[in-house]
């Protein structure tokens, strides 16, 4: 295995020890179980409003394990023992990307099949929602592990974090949900956007993590 | 990174070292050739770990030239997995130096920091001392021609001290070289005092 290998099978290793896999799942079938109490029973309003439900809250449940992904090693040294080992930021980021990926966009998508029977969703619009959390999901690991890049170090990080990530999360929500009016052109805008967010956020963060280095 | 033909050496050509815009210290030149070892000492805040982290190519010189060898680098912050038994932690890094065989690195560097026994107990177990010497043992582990070693004797007992000293030597009977940032009264026989 290589360098890059053994940083994503750590990433993983703690996520799983840390409650990181369980906890999103957990936190994103609450909410689809809350909404139905919230806009009440009707299953006509709730199934055609039930998408959208569910990308709101994979997006929430993307943003949760925010404060863990970058604040706890650049505190602890983890990046100082990498750099010096010869390993660049942007390439450690893009590693924690795609294992906060593999930790929480798969689960997910499964348990957005238990929230599509909670919200009494139609098969087919089921489907649309998996495609698009497919496409959509590393957009959402990007933009969490930029902004925990971000704010790694600074006090009440988690609030901030909300602040800073979800506006950016916009256009994925809003493509995201638009796919499932049936468009295949807001899918391939939606595929846009992910993949703008995931070229770009390990050198975002990277940069960050440098900066805080120094 | 150096050529791997020559001998490993640290070379600051001028160095200038500045930290949120303020100088540390200035055009500061010396060459550490194999066997060598540098005592970096100052009081608090003058700027010795900012010179080990030049050093590393953590931090980039304000102004200068670096020339330095693969290292090893002994910080505050351990940088070890809290969940993880004190092996699996150190193997870990280990398996990320470039020189083969991270099983039988981290054994031997075990048993020379005195941790053998605390192989298998979780990190978080560990008391700071003996987290300190965890860190000198992945120091140990990496066979980095340099070391790096920042307030390597802070946490430490006195039989501790006297075996980082003795490691210390050792690495240097191999042609390696130290550079140690201290306070305290760490012994490095023949050792060049580099006082900022």
């Amino acid at each position: 295995m290589n360098g890059i290998g053994r940083l994503i099978a750590r990433d993983l290793r703690l996520a799983w020890a840390g409650g990181g896999i369980v906890n999103p799942v957990a936190f994103f079938l609450l909410v689809a179980i809350l909404f139905p109490f919230a806009v009440g029973p009707d299953i006509v309003l709730l199934a055609r409003i039930g998408g959208g439900v569910i990308w709101a809250a994979a997006l929430l449940a993307a943003l949760l394990p925010v404060e863990r992904l970058i604040g706890p090693d650049a505190e602890s040294g983890v990046f100082d023992q990498l750099g010096v080992r010869g390993f660049s930021m942007a390439g450690v980021a893009a590693a924690k990307m795609l294992a906060h990926w593999l930790s929480f966009a798969p689960p997910l998508m499964l348990a957005a099949v238990v929230a599509a029977g909670l919200l009494g969703l139609p098969a087919a619009t089921l489907g649309r929602v998996e495609l698009g959390l497919l496409i959509g999901t590393p957009g959402l690991a990007a933009l969490a592990l930029a902004t925990s890049a971000l704010i790694a170090g600074m006090r009440g990080a988690g609030a901030l974090a909300g602040l800073l990530m979800l506006p950016l999360a916009v256009p994925l929500l809003i493509f995201g949900a638009g796919a499932l009016e049936g468009g295949a052109g807001a899918l391939k805008l939606l595929g846009a956007v992910s993949l703008v967010l995931v070229a770009g956020a390990p050198f975002v963060a990277g940069a960050a993590m440098r900066v805080a280095m120094e | 990174m150096a050529d791997p033909d020559q001998p490993p050496r640290l070379a600051f050509h001028g160095v200038t070292g500045a930290r949120g815009g303020r100088t540390l210290f200035e055009r500061l030149s010396f060459i550490l050739a194999p066997g060598d070892a540098a005592l970096v000492t100052g009081p608090n805040g003058v700027g010795k770990s900012s010179l080990l982290r030049i050093a590393a190519g953590l931090l980039a010189p304000a102004e200068g030239l670096v020339e330095a060898p693969r290292c090893a680098v002994m910080a505050e912050a351990a940088a070890l997995d809290p969940g993880q038994t004190l092996a699996a932690a150190l193997r870990f890094w280990a398996a990320l130096d470039p020189v083969p065989a991270p099983k039988d690195r981290v054994a031997a560097a075990l048993a020379a920091t005195g941790l053998a026994a605390l192989a298998s107990v979780p990190v978080r177990l560990l008391s700071t001392g003996q987290r300190r010497r965890a860190a000198l043992a992945r120091v140990v582990a990496s066979r980095a021609p340099l070391w790096l070693l920042d307030e390597p004797a802070n946490g430490l007992d006195t039989a501790s001290v006297s075996t980082l000293e003795a490691l210390v030597a050792d690495h240097r009977a191999r042609g390696g070289i130290a550079v140690v940032a201290t306070h305290t009264d760490v012994t490095l026989p023949g050792a060049h005092r580099i006082a900022l």
